[in-house]
């Protein structure tokens, strides 16, 4: 018989908060290769997997065709001088690396994950791909007619076809807003490709960040490889961005008459990183949609049960920032949301948060923060969001210190002011009951 | 390898600790020994709607999110055919929270009528939104039924029909607690930077005093052989033809079953695997193509699907598909290609241990399958199969009085075609 408790538990009052550490990002060691390439070295010793990440800035010409930037990147891995898309597909899947292109508005960036026991052997095929890439014309073929398919089966999913016309009515037909069509994919051409491939995957206007146990054997691998046996080809141009965004703000539309649910996207354009504000709009942001507690998901979801998800987000592009909001709601209760979603940001303006919420909202934050910093790879990815808009880590101290002391007329003002419903943009994929 | 300790409470609660201290965050994984293959075919997609109902408050603690929040942490769950799991990770001082939280609700629900008519609401959306509203969203509903005749796998976890849901009444809701949550049938896992000790004392104190329940002894029916192929065609709203096929193999804890994992890897992990160089890169025949193996518990489905090219017939396709598992009977894989995949399963489960999360997952689900060391083991099953062994295993599987084929006509080419 286990010995009965002196005092019964008490199970109805929390255990007593004890702050959130001090948050500490990892200070790379910072290198530059003779031939341009800026190197960022993140040292963690104990880690039996290699990351190098290699990331080029996006380069564009009027009209900007994101398509093609996006086409670069998957076009990468599919033939080199030596090497045929199949062997290095082979080479790099049999040391049970990952190879992986990726592409986003400003960027492509090639990853490689590997053993650091496998290091010397994966590097040779990541230096042909990076330095004699050919594009052959069968492989872009093959990559025009597949991806021909999914946009056929995306263009069948509301919420793609409702974020894809929230972005172009945000940007126009620029780099941010030009949507894929077959058109585009139909007009790459191996040509353009060539020359965009020359152009911007090239030393000078790359960044390498390479973590993990980087001994100097693996170093001296890298240089030999990427600083050694890698010359700039051209000189760099990067075209400014304008932004093309329509005025029209009323509620577009698109129908979908057998549709049983209705795709909402609201937003507007924003502040990035670099301002003063960003911090706090974020504050103001995870209490508005940011986060499962936050005001959105408690009325929409957890009140209302009009949906299985809503949420908000504040996003930061090298040129530009926007705030949106998203969610998939019944047919039924498409305009009840809408209504719902006004109401939500008229609050937040006219009335000031309780402190318990504030509270609430600045330890989620602090929390969430120290949990993304999980292993030395999510280190690099915090470097990279300061490092690209032209920040140092100094920034998330500063984030830290705003995020602690942001008072409830702050949120009120910042809400009245980058929050205004009559603003935003407003897409509807469904129909609007 | 994780390293780990185990220890089990008088009422049968089962708590494994990891410690890893180069984490500044502690993770707390639950997984409740009950599934969607737990439900009567009656009133499915049960176990899921309960594990909805768990975040609408416990006996003394009326929200459950808002003070995990509040120090800091986040949460959340799955339900599987065969499980549910519940996991938060929060800054590690906090761990504490977490013990108070999980406790209470494992002790015993609110119960309020509000709760569940909301959450009805909330999972019939999210059946709409994941199943209906999607482009080919309804294949595991269809397929289930199609492979499975008896076992209760053949209805996928949101359950057969929005009805089910609807008619969800809080008695049931109240007896399914009863029945399955209950420290004896549940698995903790622990990790991140936090201390043996320490964590025993937390569990003695805040699990300690909940009681036991009955054992759940499952009787669940086991799908007979099958015997003759089945097919069923579709013609559906979606804009490109698909191609479906399904085999029955193993159960998990079979030693076929890291053969099973490693030649659908074979057939479709990374670009250089079989499927995708052959039909999508040199025959031109598909979009895309993938084949895996579900991971369940009891009887498995390996499933083989493509998306044929609009001039590809879906004949041609399924044909096409055959000859590549036809291929693996008929003929040895190299060594190298074995190696090849043997190398991935290595480099992949070193990608798993670089997050407490993960760790305790698998730390749990491992535990509930027998045995948590059986994770660390797992790497030398996979070492020890051989390409005998494949060729062995694909005759045996790839039959068509094995396999279940489901076929989607498009019907719907081009809508916003611009």
């Amino acid at each position: 018989m286990p010995k009965r408790k002196e005092h019964m538990l008490n199970r109805f009052d929390p255990p007593a908060l004890k702050s959130i550490d001090e948050i500490q990002i990892e200070k790379p060691e910072s290198l530059v290769f003779k031939n341009g390439l800026q190197v960022f070295l993140f040292h963690a010793p104990e880690q039996e997997l290699l990351k190098a990440e290699f990331v080029f800035k996006n380069l564009f010409e009027k009209p900007e065709n994101p398509t093609r930037n996006s086409a670069l990147s998957s076009m990468l891995k599919e033939g080199t001088i030596k090497l045929s898309s199949a062997e290095i597909a082979s080479q790099i899947d049999f040391y049970g690396a990952y190879l992986v292109p990726e592409f986003s508005y400003d960027h492509n960036a090639l990853t490689l994950y590997t053993l650091n026991k496998h290091v010397h052997s994966v590097l040779p095929v990541v230096h042909e791909v990076l330095t004699a890439a050919q594009i052959p014309q069968k492989e872009l073929d093959t990559y025009i007619r597949n991806n021909k398919q999914s946009l056929q089966i995306s263009l069948e999913k509301s919420d793609f076809v409702a974020r894809r016309a929230f972005y172009n009515q945000l940007f126009g037909n620029t780099r941010y807003g030009r949507s894929v069509t077959e058109g585009i994919l139909d007009g790459l051409t191996r040509s353009d490709l060539t020359q965009l491939y020359k152009k911007q995957i090239q030393p000078q206007n790359g960044v390498l960040f390479l973590s993990g146990n980087i001994s100097e054997e693996t170093l001296d691998l890298f240089r030999n490889y990427f600083e050694n046996q890698w010359d700039g080809t051209e000189s760099l141009e990067y075209t400014p961005f304008q932004s093309e965004g329509s005025q029209f703000l009323d509620l577009q539309v698109i129908q979908k008459p057998d549709a049983m649910q209705s795709s909402i996207r609201l937003g507007k354009v924003s502040i990035q990183r670099t301002h003063p504000d960003y911090p706090a709009l974020q504050f103001v942001n995870t209490m508005f949609g940011g986060y499962f507690g936050s005001r959105l998901m408690g009325n929409i979801r957890e009140d209302k049960g009009y949906t299985y998800s809503i949420g908000s987000m504040l996003a930061n592009l090298n040129h530009a920032g926007f705030l949106s909001i998203s969610t998939d709601v019944g047919t039924e209760y498409t305009k009840a949301t809408l209504a719902e979603i006004q109401k939500e940001i008229e609050k937040l303006q006219q009335e000031k948060a309780s402190e318990k919420e504030m509270e609430l909202v600045r330890n989620y934050m602090l929390g969430s923060m120290l949990g993304s910093l999980e292993s030395i790879f999510s280190h690099v990815d915090k470097f990279k969001s300061v490092f690209f808009s032209g920040l140092d880590l100094g920034y998330y101290h500063n984030y830290t210190e705003i995020i602690k002391e942001i008072t409830p007329e702050q949120v009120q003002d910042l809400a009245q002011q980058y929050l205004g419903f009559d603003d935003m943009l407003k897409v509807v994929v469904g129909e609007v009951k | 390898m994780i390293k780990y300790e185990k220890f089990v409470l008088p009422n049968g609660l089962r708590v494994l600790v990891h410690e890893d201290p180069h984490s500044s965050m502690a993770c707390m994984n639950i997984l409740y020994d009950v599934g969607a293959r737990d439900e009567q075919e009656d009133k499915t997609g049960f176990a899921h709607l309960f594990e909805h109902l768990m975040f609408s408050g416990s006996v003394h603690i009326p929200s459950y999110d808002q003070p995990l929040q509040r120090v800091g942490g986040e949460n959340n769950a799955f339900t599987s055919n065969d499980i549910t799991n519940y996991y938060i990770t929060l800054p590690a001082n906090n761990l504490e929270t977490a013990f108070w939280l999980e406790s209470d609700r494992m002790m015993g629900l609110a119960f309020n009528e509000q709760g569940l008519e909301v959450q009805r609401n909330v999972v019939i959306e999210e059946f709409k939104q994941r199943y209906l509203n999607q482009p080919y969203g309804d294949v595991w509903l269809r397929l289930r039924e199609l492979a499975y005749q008896v076992h209760p796998y053949k209805w996928a976890t949101i359950g057969k029909e929005i009805k089910h849901i609807e008619e969800a009444k809080m008695e049931d809701v109240k007896a399914f607690f009863k029945k399955f949550y209950a420290p004896n049938n549940a698995i903790m896992a622990i990790t991140g930077n936090v201390k043996l000790a320490e964590v025993k004392q937390l569990t003695e104190k805040w699990f300690g005093d909940i009681p036991a329940t009955e054992p759940n002894l499952r009787n669940i029916p086991q799908e007979p052989r099958q015997l003759a192929p089945r097919k069923l065609e579709v013609n559906a709203a979606v804009p490109v033809d698909a191609v479906y096929l399904a085999f029955h193999t193993v159960d998990r804890l079979h030693d076929d079953y890291y053969i099973a994992d490693l030649l659908t890897d074979v057939l479709s992990r990374g670009t250089s695997a079989r499927l995708y160089r052959r039909l999508v890169k040199e025959r031109h025949l598909f979009s895309e193509v993938n084949a895996y193996v579900l991971g369940s518990i009891d009887n498995n489905l390996i499933v083989v699907e493509g998306k044929p090219h609009e001039a590809v017939s879906t004949e041609e396709a399924e044909k096409a598909l055959w000859q590549e598992l036809e291929a693996l009977s008929n003929e040895s894989i190299s060594e190298e290609e074995l190696t090849k995949v043997k190398n991935k399963v290595e480099s992949t489960m070193r990608f798993a241990e670089l997050s407490i999360l993960d760790k305790a997952m698998n730390l749990s689900f491992y535990e509930l399958l027998g045995n948590a060391d059986l994770y660390n083991q797992e790497i030398e099953k996979y070492m020890q199969v051989s390409c005998t062994d494949i060729q062995r295993f694909a005759k045996e599987t790839f039959r068509k009085e094995n396999s279940s084929t489901l076929i989607y006509h498009a019907q719907k080419k081009g809508a916003y075609a611009e």
